[in-house]
């Protein structure tokens, strides 16, 4: 549950006009988002223990309400961009748990037809840009996808989301460089779930007191911490940032605070070790955004506890049904291997019938 | 008289055609715009384009480059400048893992219309750090195009269709060719209006019966160079196979060329270890064994970094002596 303070101020960022404008079917629909990721990662880490999935699995469980929240305000224009721990904001984004789930069980019905794995989903027809496996290699793609954005005259924005550990890239200080230097319209959010694997975020990054965020300062840009609990905060915090990307072409650098429940992946032996047990539990039970939004709708009278179990149930059914559609799936084609490696040779194009393409045999 | 111009010139006029062709054409590096390029390629393009489409970068490889690739992904052509290919490696995770396996990983879903160009020989006394030659590197890595060009009708030519292309192509030029002259009809001398080579095809830039020279790059100037020599010292008539692009590369014609003469060696400026010879001369073996009245030769770059010292720096590079010498041992 909140504290005293964080129910003050939940009532402030509450009344922000973003908010305000909210239906009671917006704010359910907000709830069913999050629970849905969670059932979907409950669901496949019951299957990465069944020995279905295979290499990584990285649980966003804990950290919801970041995905949900934030690309909840985005339009047309308006593209994402993240890391390796990626379910949340493909759900968010409105990829089907079928194909998410299918993709990480290796299955050609999956989003990248099981060529990506967990850590490598994409959509681009819902500007779901990735997906990204390499620490912080993600962020000067989130910059060019804002340059994209503004060369074509549009008005958008990216929302390139990065780790506490990824800040500490060389590659995502040139982006930051490249986003004040030439006004693109990004905001890079950096998701502050105190570890970045065994390595708890003081010890890895120096900053200023005023947090991770305020590096930014050093660019000339703007910045702000947010608290990751309350949806609310966080859609007024990034609604901010957005309205700057949007009208004024100006980049933002974000620090949510989160935290995640589970070990860094599924393979992840010492999840218990480099942070004490009271952490966790003290996180799941006081910190939980999932339940933090539902008593927020229960005290609104939005929902009731047995609105929230139904939602809870039928994300449930939903997962377990993608599971199934995973199963019955085929497995991609060997004849597979070479498809999606060369657009012109995918196209049949004079280009990609010109030359050998490929040297193995 | 058919029209001569420089090597830099035929690619700035691909450059600039393509700017003109494509509104999504964006030309982006340090000091390609003010400065009007390092090496002066981009000279006046600036001044003709404007802010919008030919960008001053920061001295940021990895920032601009990983930008230009997200940018590619919302059907932007960027067209990236490295001042000197060696700074690739500053940029090696955006242009290896971004660019290359984007695509794969979506299952087809992305497609990356990147451009990255810019001289990538040794021989200027620049020392190691600016003298790699990383087209088997790059070509190594599948999703990946490498183009090579040699002269100045091939450097317009592929120019222009690497930008056209929807797949990143890396496009590896050498400051040695850049004041060379050569003949590059003008559009209006051309039945299809516009000077269009396409990439994964090679040319033979001299025809021979007794040996084949192949090479890309520089290497094939050299290797024009010994034929020269060949000829009229020798009596040897050696046929120069100029492969053009790397990846994806004109197997045919280097099995055609090795049918005909019998003899091959391979000629580049790059490392002989996993270099393009080894590459090519293993697919002859397989291919062309049965053709074959010699070993197929390799004559590469020492295999040293490169030496700063001028004169020696000469030696360490397949000049159109050591080539001939070679040529002989097999004919
Ligand atoms: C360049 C690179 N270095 C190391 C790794 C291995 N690795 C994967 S995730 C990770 C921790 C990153 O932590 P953080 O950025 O905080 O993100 P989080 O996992 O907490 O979401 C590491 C070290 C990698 N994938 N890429
Ligand atoms: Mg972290």
């Amino acid at each position: 549950m909140a504290s005293k303070t964080q129910s003050k101020t939940t009532a402030e960022f509450a009344d922000d006009p973003i908010n305000a404008s909210l239906t009671a079917d917006d704010k359910i629909e907000l709830l069913r988002k999050m629970v849905r990721i969670r059932r979907f990662e409950q669901t496949s880490l019951k299957h990465y223990h069944a020995g279905s999935i295979g290499g990584f699995l990285h649980l966003y469980i804990g950290q919801e309400s970041v995905a949900v929240g934030s690309i909840s305000l985005l339009g047309d224009h308006d593209h994402v961009i993240t890391a390796y721990r990626d379910h949340g904001h493909a759900l968010a984004v409105g990829m089907t748990m079928d194909e998410c789930m299918a993709e990480v069980f290796g299955k050609k019905t999956g989003c990248s037809k099981g060529k990506g794995g967990s850590m490598h989903y994409f959509a681009p027809d819902k500007n779901y840009w990735g997906g990204h496996g390499i620490v912080g290699g993600q962020t000067p793609l989130g910059a060019g996808l804002a340059f994209g954005v503004k060369y074509l005259g549009q008005k958008g924005c990216c929302l390139c989301y990065l780790g506490d550990g990824a800040i500490n890239q060389g590659a995502f200080h040139e982006a930051l460089n490249l986003a004040a230097l030439w006004d693109l319209p990004v905001i890079f959010i950096i998701e502050n779930n105190g570890y970045s694997m065994g390595t708890s975020q003081v010890r890895s990054s120096a900053h200023p007191e005023e947090g991770l965020a305020a590096r930014a300062q050093g660019y000339n840009m703007d910045w702000a911490q947010i608290d990751g609990v309350s949806v609310y905060e966080i859609r007024a915090g990034v609604n901010k940032a957005v309205l700057r990307a949007h009208e004024e072409s100006r980049p933002t650098l974000l620090e949510i605070k989160t935290y995640r429940h589970k070990g860094h992946s599924v393979a992840d032996a010492n999840a218990e070790k480099y942070r004490t047990k009271e952490e966790i539990q003290e996180h799941m039970a006081e910190h939980d955004p999932i339940d933090f939004w539902k008593s927020t709708l229960i005290g609104e009278g939005v929902i009731t506890e047995d609105d929230y179990k139904q939602i809870n149930k039928e994300a449930g059914a939903e997962a377990d049904a993608a599971a199934e559609f995973a199963i019955k799936s085929p497995f991609p084609d060997e004849s597979e291997i070479f498809d999606d490696i060369y657009w012109e040779v995918d196209n049949n194009t004079e280009a990609g019938r010109t030359g050998r393409h490929f040297f193995h045999g | 008289m058919p029209r001569e111009i420089t090597y830099r010139e035929a690619l700035r006029e691909g450059l600039d055609e393509e700017l003109a062709h494509d509104d999504n054409v964006v030309i982006i590096g340090e000091e390609v715009a003010e400065y009007n390029g390092a090496y002066k390629v981009t000279e006046g393009l600036w001044k003709k384009w404007g802010d919008k489409r030919v960008i001053d970068a920061p001295i940021s490889e990895a920032g601009f480059i990983g930008m230009g690739i997200g940018a590619s992904m919302l059907g932007i052509r960027p067209v990236m400048e490295l001042m000197f290919y060696s700074f690739a490696y500053v940029a090696f995770d955006q242009m290896m893992n971004n660019a290359a396996t984007c695509r794969y990983m979506s299952g087809g879903l992305i497609n990356v219309p990147i451009v990255v160009r810019g001289p990538a020989n040794g021989g200027t006394n620049v020392g190691a750090t600016h003298s790699h030659t990383p087209e088997n590197i790059f070509a190594n890595m599948p999703g990946l195009k490498v183009v090579s060009p040699s002269d100045p009708y091939d450097v317009k030519g592929l120019i222009k269709s690497s930008i056209r292309d929807n797949d990143p192509v890396y496009f590896m030029e050498s400051t040695v060719l850049y004041g060379m002259a050569g003949e590059v009809p003008s559009n209006d001398e051309l039945d299809e209006g516009e000077l269009i080579v396409p990439i994964g095809k090679a040319k033979v830039k001299r025809e021979g019966a007794d040996i084949s020279l192949i090479a890309h790059g520089r290497a094939v100037v050299s290797s024009l160079a010994a034929a020269d020599i060949l000829a009229e010292k020798y009596n040897i008539n050696a046929e120069v196979l100029d492969l053009r692009s790397i990846r994806p590369l004109d197997e045919q014609a280097i099995m055609e060329t090795v049918r005909k003469t019998h003899r091959a060696v391979y000629v580049e400026e790059n490392k002989p270890f996993c270099g393009i010879g080894a590459q090519v001369s293993s697919m002859i073996m397989e291919q062309a064994f049965d053709d074959l009245d010699a070993p197929v030769l390799r004559i590469t770059s020492a295999d040293a970094p490169a030496f700063y010292s001028p004169p020696i720096e000469k030696l360490q590079l397949p000049t159109p002596e050591e080539i001939v010498e070679r040529s002989l041992t097999i004919c």
